[in-house]
């Protein structure tokens, strides 16, 4: 087998509380688990099992106590756990994107251009950009006439939606997902699937989150329970 | 952000203000294209790294080199005073917390923004004074104001005024001291939007001090928090906001971007 995009290997994490008087509060234990090139894996478990807080830490936006998750970058593998923050942010640049459960507005930039700029960064011509936006904003039934406008003041479905049309607008070898279809109605929760399983058909390795067990049975090729990672209440990690 | 050459290297740098310091034990490294906030409380020390990173405050202990566009790597303790101004008129922009103290107050917008150009030997008037109306209309201040004085402006003109002033030479190190602080919200997002545009669009490495940690979120790639004269954590801005590690840096998020 390949080598895999995503390996986690021997992670911990534990929140320290100090406004709590220092409070310790294990989370993770020795999480570990690997996803390939063209593979979609779900993290499931119960809320506060610390699923987001493993897409944080693949994404470098959560610190990591101890382990490493190597992802595997153009210019070669990189440990994000231990990363400065310029490979970090070329990391987040050329090899993994993350679709958040909301849309963290920039204010007076327009719907189509919010959807672009990721492209756009990432040096795709203009054109071709909005081209794409224009179509992904389509699927995701947005109305042609919200385009020009700020999401801001769109409503939740919608900058969901527009959420997503951003976060699947690259071509990026690693995707992180949480909860990409919450408060979807079901056409566009088809839609998204459908979306995921154009990626995986390219070859993106995709780590998400699905409360919906349709969506989740639909995409995941398998699911890792992130209790058996549990680390035991009261323990120092 | 790109290149593999520091823009500036910082090490173990401080500032004493008689027998009491104000910021100590600073080591930084910014490359090319880089945002980088500092963050923290009035009377951590920010203003006064800004102040001595930028060579407004004697440098008390440590080192600061920078790196030329040519490649060389200067100590600036070591560089002479004149070549310290030139790098001022051409590599460096300071945007100042009060628009005044950065603009001249009874000098026209477009003279404001044209001085730096005669400065590093623009002669030419009608190409200076195109310069400065394109300029004015990079930083969205309506061109038939150009021979208005600032005086005249609204806070958010004035300080976009000062924004062109010190972008209008391409400096590749711009230092900021609160630059939204004291505007109202709306101007504030307004101003906010502009700088994060531009600073992508030319690629400025930008040292920029805040106590709005929001600000540090929207425009920066890396934070430094400071407390007591100090860095007491750094790393990438969302990773410090979200996950902060320090107690005080704790306080700070919870103290701030709640509600």
């Amino acid at each position: 087998m390949t080598q895999p995009i995503l390996a986690v290997s021997g992670v911990d994490k534990t929140f320290t509380m100090h406004l709590q008087g220092g409070q310790r509060l294990p989370v993770l234990r020795e999480l570990a688990f690997e996803v390939h090139a063209g593979e979609c894996v779900a993290l499931g478990g119960a809320s506060g099992a610390g699923k987001s807080s493993i897409l944080k830490m693949v994404y470098g936006n959560y610190a990591v106590d101890h382990g490493t998750i190597m992802v595997r970058a153009p210019g070669g593998v990189i440990d994000i756990a231990a990363a400065d923050p310029r490979r970090v942010i070329a990391a987040r640049r050329d090899t993994m994107g993350y679709v958040s459960q909301f849309l963290h507005c920039v204010p007076r930039v327009a719907a189509l251009q919010v959807v672009a700029e990721p492209l756009l960064e990432r040096g795709v011509p203009t054109t071709e950009a909005r081209d794409r936006a224009a179509e992904l904003l389509t699927r995701l039934a947005i109305p042609e006439r919200l385009w020009a406008l700020p999401p801001a003041t769109f409503s939740g479905g919608e900058q969901q939606r527009v959420n997503i049309a951003r976060g699947f607008a690259p071509e990026l070898p690693l995707l992180l997902l949480d909860e990409p279809t919450a408060s979807l109605d079901t056409s566009n929760r088809e839609v998204v699937t459908e979306l995921i399983r154009e990626k995986l058909a390219r070859g993106t390795a995709i780590l998400g989150i699905f409360h919906d067990a349709e969506v989740r049975d639909a995409v995941a090729d398998r699911v890792v329970p992130v209790e058996m990672f549990a680390a035991p209440a009261g323990a120092a990690a | 952000m790109s290149g593999d050459q520091t823009l500036l290297e910082v090490r173990g740098a401080g500032h004493r203000y008689g027998d009491r310091y104000g910021c100590r034990d600073v080591d930084l490294d910014l490359w090319p294209g880089e945002v980088l906030a500092v963050v923290g409380e009035s009377g951590s020390g920010k203003s006064t790294l800004l102040g001595t990173l930028s060579q407004r405050l004697s440098l008390t202990e440590g080192s600061i080199h920078y790196r030329l566009p040519d490649g060389t790597r200067v100590d600036l303790s070591e560089i002479s005073e004149s070549a310290v101004r030139r790098l001022w008129r051409t590599e460096w922009g300071f945007v100042h917390q009060n628009a005044a103290d950065g603009l001249r107050m009874h000098v026209s917008a477009g003279g404001n923004v044209g001085e730096p150009l005669m400065a590093t030997g623009w002669r030419h008037y009608g190409r200076i004074r195109a310069a400065a109306a394109q300029w004015l209309e990079r930083v969205e201040i309506p061109v038939d104001r150009i021979d208005d004085t600032p005086a005249t402006f609204s806070g958010g003109m004035r300080q976009r005024l000062q924004i062109a002033r010190n972008l209008v030479v391409s400096p590749r190190l711009v230092f900021m001291d609160e630059p939204t602080s004291g505007l109202d919200v709306s101007v504030q997002a307004r101003l906010l939007d502009l700088i994060r545009s531009l600073v992508t669009e030319l690629g400025l490495a930008v040292i920029i001090v805040t106590h709005d940690l929001a600000v540090a979120r929207l425009i920066s790639h890396r934070t430094l928090v400071m407390k007591d004269g100090r860095v007491i954590e750094s790393g990438l801005t969302d990773r410090v906001l979200d996950d902060p590690q320090a107690a005080y840096t704790q306080l700070l998020v919870s103290s701030i971007l709640q509600g």
